[in-house]
């Protein structure tokens, strides 16, 4: 577990030392921030009528709800950028010899790494968390609705992770597993669209599957299990397909 | 084969496909032992050294280091062993301390001794001036330097160095020998070159790798004693035709080569060289120098590879290894 933290330490470590981090940090917190300010003045439109309705939706729901949503999408493009390189790099600079001959095993080799980017998205989560937290300044906010939302973000972000190291386990151009990342995601997230179509609710399976529907039951603040379990799976499943991928570098080619 | 050797390969076999790149390799290495593997390009030398450094897996066969399996018990095989690829494997963008700190704790160095381990490792390398530098910006000697010191951080028993010179100018050659041979008293290293005066340089034994066998496995000394040829080269100022020396006792035959040179054979370990001092001083050759021909490493080398080059070579594993 030592090791863990020790590759996933390098990992955010080199991640900083190129500007590519600075610049996706910097990229997402302007988005946010204008979708943040456009969701404000949106609010200030309809607070007045807001009044006059019982049980109106507050200014978390109308707030802190569609930025999420809106975060959601930013990062789904730009989480296969910071993955790409996890392993590729590696790969392409052929420096993988260096943590095989190191008493590693390869779990600890892929639990580091995707320790050291989940850092990077955490610290991404702080800062699009710090938004919403800046309206304490002049109201009040809906706590569980907040948290049920972050973790919805952070579980999403974390699936969205698991792809991309799986991703860039299987190239060594960087590109290519950002290209991969980013369709697989694409697909998951629009995978409920299937069957809308036709007037009948969407089918089951593909429902089931899409990572948007169970992001959006969190963001309305009902947390489930399901959807907890949905994400862990995800997550485990694509872990294990890397680590099998990185052993696989060992053995037959 | 006994127990106590440090490293000990047994029946190594590898595919790639339909292709054997290593094919029934067995040898086994002792303590403080300097072992050079030679070979032609793409005759397995890489891929023997990722098996036993556990970068590769063997199709069938056994690798032990210090008695541990390296399939069956990798962490305690690998802590044994500093392994330096043909591409040493640098993270450019870090500097020397931060890649050689790095290197330390993945090596399984507690925080509070990494310190005097990189110390340790930057001086035997020469690298105590660059620890500030980023590898990127350092020139191919100091980057085969780091790669070496990355390999004898955490002081392994072996230390495997993959054609270790390779593309480095004459002297950063000598300087990566002299730390080799330094290496050396503590270390059992296995060097793979096709670089063959360095083997005669720094090894105390020799294995020849062709087509994925072994074909060779001597001590230096052992090449010494193959090397000794049954010929004589004498230059004179006056040569006489080669006819002349037929005469001579003990001389089989005679050869005139260039500049008064001539080479002289005679039946193995009689050598007529007293007999061809007293003829030159009678008949006035004015002889000048006299020497024992010596077969080189190369020509035993090329005598063992050069059975059928025409044959198709077993090129493209090292690189698809690699890759």
């Amino acid at each position: 577990m030592k090791m863990v933290t020790v590759i996933a330490a390098r990992e955010l470590r080199t991640m900083f030392l190129s500007p590519l981090a600075w610049t996706v940090l910097a990229v997402v917190q302007a988005i946010i921030a204008f979708q943040f300010l456009v969701q404000i003045d949106f609010f200030l439109q309809v607070q007045p009528r807001l009044a006059s309705i019982n049980n109106a939706p507050g200014v978390t729901e109308l707030i802190v709800s569609p930025l999420f949503d809106w975060a959601a999408i930013v990062l789904l493009l730009v989480v296969p950028m910071i993955t790409m390189r996890l392993v590729s790099d590696e790969l392409r600079n052929q420096t993988l010899s260096l943590l095989f001959s190191a008493p590693l095993s390869m779990t600890e080799i892929i639990l580091g790494k995707y320790l050291g980017v989940l850092g990077f998205l955490a610290l991404v989560l702080c800062l699009t968390a710090l938004m919403p937290l800046a309206l304490l300044a002049g109201g009040g906010l809906d706590f569980g609705l907040l948290a049920a939302g972050l973790l919805g973000l952070l579980l999403l972000l974390a699936s969205f992770a698991a792809v991309g190291l799986f991703m860039s386990t299987l190239t060594a151009q960087p590109t290519i597993a950002a290209i991969a990342t980013f369709g697989v995601l694409l697909l998951l997230w629009i995978l409920d669209w299937a069957g809308q179509g036709t007037g009948e609710t969407p089918s089951g399976v593909f429902g089931y599957l899409s990572i948007l529907r169970h992001y959006e039951a969190l963001l309305r603040g009902a947390f489930n299990s399901a959807d907890l379990a949905y994400y862990l799976l995800f997550i485990v499943t694509f872990i294990v397909l890397s680590i099998r991928r990185l052993d696989s570098y060992r053995l037959q080619h | 084969m006994n127990d106590t050797s440090l490293v000990q390969v047994e029946h190594l076999f590898r595919y790639y496909g339909d292709l054997c790149a290593v094919r029934d390799v067995s040898f086994t290495i002792e303590r403080g032992e300097v072992m050079g593997f030679l070979g032609p390009n793409g005759a397995g030398k890489s891929t023997t050294m990722q098996i036993i450094s556990g970068n590769l897996a063997p199709s069938a066969g056994q690798v032990r280091i210090d008695g541990f399996d390296i399939l069956d018990e990798p962490r305690l095989a690998k802590a044994r062993i500093g392994y330096l690829p043909e591409q040493p494997p640098l993270y450019r963008e870090l500097t020397v301390d931060e890649f050689l700190r790095y290197c330390a704790r993945l090596n399984q160095i507690p925080r509070e001794q990494c310190t005097a381990a990189m110390d340790a490792a930057k001086q035997r390398c020469g690298l105590a001036d660059v620890g500030r530098r980023l590898i990127g910006n350092l020139s191919k000697g100091y980057q085969q330097r780091v790669g070496i010191a990355q390999a004898i951080i955490h002081s392994p028993a072996v230390v495997i160095l993959d054609e270790p010179t390779v593309g480095l100018d004459p002297i950063q050659i000598r300087e990566i020998r002299a730390l080799i041979r330094d290496l050396a008293r503590e270390h059992s290293v296995i060097l793979s070159t096709h670089i063959l005066p360095e083997v005669e340089a720094i090894c105390d034994r020799v294995q020849i790798i062709h087509r994925g066998e072994l074909v060779l496995h001597d001590s230096i000394a052992g090449l010494r004693r193959r090397m000794q040829s049954s010929a004589l080269v004498a230059t004179f100022h006056n040569a006489p035709p080669p006819v002349r020396f037929e005469s001579i006792p003990g001389v089989l035959g005679a050869e005139e080569l260039a500049d008064g040179r001539v080479r002289i054979h005679y039946p193995h370990g009689e050598s007529p060289a007293e007999h061809i001092v007293e003829q030159s001083v009678a008949q006035g050759w004015r002889l000048y120098d006299i020497s024992a021909e010596r077969v080189s490493l190369e020509e035993i080398f090329v005598d063992i590879t050069h059975t059928d080059a025409a044959a198709p070579e077993t090129g493209g594993p090292e690189e698809d290894a690699a890759a």
